[in-house]
């Protein structure tokens, strides 16, 4: 699949771009490009990352055109947003993920820049209490 | 006080940021930008402003509301600001708890479903579109992601400066009229939602 022309696969806001053929609205890529692009290895016992794997149920996510990437998103739960025209795609965050620290009312940490540049972290406040405030100019 | 402007720039936001700059050298707090909408994603953010307040252990002691800190927009919002500043004045001095009694934050804490996560990948990838100077393939994703999830107005307008929309002008105003005559409000705070705090 050397020749295929590149696509974007932003993982969570992280962007990689590896080759890939589009047919029919499907985005299919090599073993080694998936990896590449978010992680998780296809192996006989499904999905796998680090010592974690994930069976893939229903319909084969592999023909010989390489590995489908919605079938990917499907087996790992995961929300896929894709544009076909701009060869891009973007896998999100599953809402029972997102869900779960936020059902244990654990704040989620993050990291984010000032208008300097520079970066904060939640953690970075342990120990003290935190009004967090979301706003925007809209 | 940790505040996280959801702008498409660092220059959308610093007006705000600057004019909100404390006098005083120890009221500085970090004010952040988040193009991304990487909080609005972990936390389940759905408009703003949004506030949490979280205790000295990292939890969450009171979940999405909605709190203006001056009374600036109140003759728009019909919200007040003193209401949310003497309770959290309260909470801050260990004088009061952070919800009132009766309420629970783990049943007022609002989770994501597979449709707002959905919303929210269409938003990432149409916010990455964008990034890549191309705004209109970015806006199918941004109306896609509207559609998935109608009461996201991060999305619905939040994207709007992306989209060349004025997120004060005739498209805000058309949807939060259709929204109200469905009978949904534009702003949740915590105190309208007493009938679900059971728990």
């Amino acid at each position: 699949m050397a020749d295929d022309a590149t696509f974007t696969i932003i993982d969570d806001g992280r962007p990689t771009a590896v080759p890939a053929r589009v047919r029919d609205g499907a985005v299919r890529l090599s073993r080694e490009a998936l990896e590449r692009a978010i992680g998780w290895a296809l192996k006989p016992e499904g999905l796998c990352r680090d010592a974690m794997c994930v069976p893939v149920r229903g319909a084969p996510v592999e023909s010989a055109d390489g590995v489908d990437l919605a079938g990917v998103a499907t087996a790992l739960g995961r929300p896929l947003a894709v544009d076909v025209a701009e060869r891009a795609a973007f896998l999100g965050v599953a809402a029972a993920e997102r869900a779960r620290p936020l059902a244990a009312l654990e704040a989620p940490d993050f990291t984010l820049p000032d208008l300097a540049g520079r970066r904060h972290s939640l953690r970075d406040h342990r120990g003290k209490k935190v009004l967090l405030v979301a706003h925007a100019s809209w | 006080m940790i505040t996280v402007a959801l702008d498409k720039s660092a220059e959308d936001a610093r007006p705000w940021i600057e004019a909100a700059k404390p006098s005083r050298p120890e009221a500085m707090h970090p004010a952040l930008v988040d193009t991304e909408h990487r909080l609005a994603d972990l936390y389940n953010i759905v408009n703003v402003p949004t506030v949490f307040w979280i205790d000295e252990a990292g939890r969450i002691v009171r979940p999405n509301d909605v709190a203006f800190g001056t009374d600036t927009f109140k003759h728009i919002t019909g919200l007040e600001s003193a209401r949310h500043l003497t309770a959290l004045r309260a909470w801050v001095k260990g004088e009061a708890a952070a919800l009132p009694a009766g309420l629970s934050a783990r049943a007022l804490q609002p989770l994501p479903s597979d449709a707002d996560q959905q919303a929210r990948a269409e938003f990432g990838l149409g916010e990455w579109l964008y990034r890549a100077g191309k705004p209109e393939a970015a806006a199918r994703h941004f109306a896609r992601g509207g559609e998935l999830a109608p009461h996201d107005f991060t999305i619905r307008r939040g994207t709007m400066p992306m989209r060349g929309a004025d997120p004060m002008g005739p498209e805000f105003r058309a949807m939060r009229q259709e929204w109200a005559a469905k009978g949904n409000p534009y702003y949740r705070p915590l105190a309208d939602t007493g009938a679900r705090s059971e728990g």
